[in-house]
């Protein structure tokens, strides 16, 4: 059914990347948008190379973000140091099981799923792979969509951190866990942008 | 040659086409009814919905989430007791003090996430849609428009206010825990950010006409 709309390429159409205007591809190197004037690229720009790189930079982060404690809570001579999974585990164990399930799946489930994700889409488009594309496209939407809320934890350590500031009794200081993880997100925000949905749907000659 | 020919990109403008930003394809632009979406047939994204609010409506609703985002950043989200003391933070106060305890990385990410590309949104929203109301271009629309493009994915509210709720039961734990109105602020701010969510700003280059410079 879907083989036989037209896509933007075949009809020499750019859609801008900003503001959705339909251009003509005047097959220029440095086209730009008449309306916005942002650049008018065919498809995103070295999208293959830049989303591996991001990628791999966040997965690198990824390590240190899960061994290293992200936050230290001090009460009586006890010092208790959490990583983000103990910090799932301490909060299960005190009584807060369905909050212990949200923490976990925003800070280590959807961060694992969007580099299983991205690198299938990266790996199965760049073989013009024709294997469950409309699947693969509402994948690339739903990544983009969770993305984010992987910040949960940052943000929990960072309110924790200003809210405890009593010293004598107990304390809560953030450990250089939490930045690792934080640039984690950051960089899996970045690759996600730079993948292209439309690669998807390039085939190596047509489209079905 | 290093821009088009503005004539002949302008051709394809004219004609009532719209591309699905996620697969390439092109379709014949059809006005919606209300509540109506329009799915593209090749990978079922969003092409284009419609929208009940008007402009005056979408710029009532900037207004109102900005009060309601002083009011999220002016008053303290929690506060903890302990012992008859009483301590409670603001948003700022959470950002300073992550800074104070190098991780300043954190706190210029929370900062951004959590104020300044907000502000920077409705700021310009507001901006251009206080205009559109007028049937006009407010001045810099195209520059507001694609920096609006740009701060999209970057703001964070709604994933603070959940951290939030995350930081008090594990404060529970040790405090007395008071909710306090800056959290009821930020929960009213994540609906109407949810509302904003689904307005299509690119409807807004066909809404406001090019006025002749
Ligand atoms: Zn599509």
């Amino acid at each position: 059914m879907s083989a036989d709309l037209p896509r933007a390429d075949e009809l020499g159409l750019i859609g801008c990347h900003v503001c959705g205007l339909v251009c003509r591809d005047t097959g220029a190197e440095h086209a730009h948008c008449p309306r916005c004037h942002s650049s008018l690229h065919r498809r995103k720009t070295a999208s293959y190379s830049r989303t591996w790189a991001l990628l791999i930079a966040a997965f690198i982060f990824y390590i240190p973000a899960n061994v290293l404690p992200i936050m230290r809570t001090a009460s009586v001579g006890d010092i208790d140091d959490n990583t983000i999974l103990s910090g799932v585990i301490e909060l299960w164990v005190k009584g807060s099981p369905d909050l212990a399930v949200i923490v976990f799946t925003a800070s280590i489930m959807v961060p694992v799923l969007k580099f299983l994700a991205l690198v299938t889409l990266l790996w199965s488009s760049h073989r013009a792979s024709p294997w469950a594309r409309r699947q693969r496209s509402k994948l690339y939407r739903l990544v983009e969509l969770i993305g984010y809320w992987s910040m949960l934890d940052v943000f929990v350590v960072a309110l924790l951190t200003a809210l405890v500031q009593f010293g004598v009794l107990s304390l809560v200081e953030p450990l250089p866990g939490v930045v690792f993880f934080g640039l984690t997100v950051v960089l899996t925000m970045f690759a996600s942008m730079s993948f292209d949905p439309r690669l998807i749907w390039d085939g190596r000659e047509s489209d079905d | 040659m290093t821009s088009p020919d503005p004539a002949s990109t302008r051709m394809a403008e004219q004609q009532p086409l719209l591309i699905c930003e996620h697969c390439d394809t092109v379709y014949r632009r059809r006005e919606l009814c209300c509540g109506e979406v329009a799915r593209c047939l090749r990978c079922d994204a969003i092409l284009e919905r419609h929208h009940r609010l008007g402009v005056g409506g979408m710029f009532a609703l900037v207004v109102t989430a900005m009060l309601v985002f002083v009011q999220a950043n002016v008053w303290p989200i929690v506060t903890l007791g302990l012992n008859g003391q009483l301590i409670s933070t603001t948003l700022w106060g959470a950002i300073i003090m992550m800074w104070r305890e190098h991780s300043q990385i954190v706190s210029v990410l929370a900062a951004a996430t959590l104020f300044f590309f907000p502000l920077c949104k409705m700021s310009l929203l507001g901006w251009v849609l206080f205009f559109a109301q007028r049937g006009q271009r407010a001045p810099g629309f195209r520059q507001a428009m694609v920096a609006l493009h740009r701060v999209g994915p970057w703001t964070m509210s709604e994933v603070f206010v959940l951290g939030a709720l995350v930081a008090i039961v594990k404060a529970r734990v040790y405090f007395d825990v008071i909710l306090n109105p800056g959290i009821f602020a930020y929960a009213a701010l994540t609906l109407l950010i949810t509302v904003f969510a689904s307005i299509d700003l690119r409807r807004l280059w066909e809404l406001v006409p090019e006025t002749p410079a």
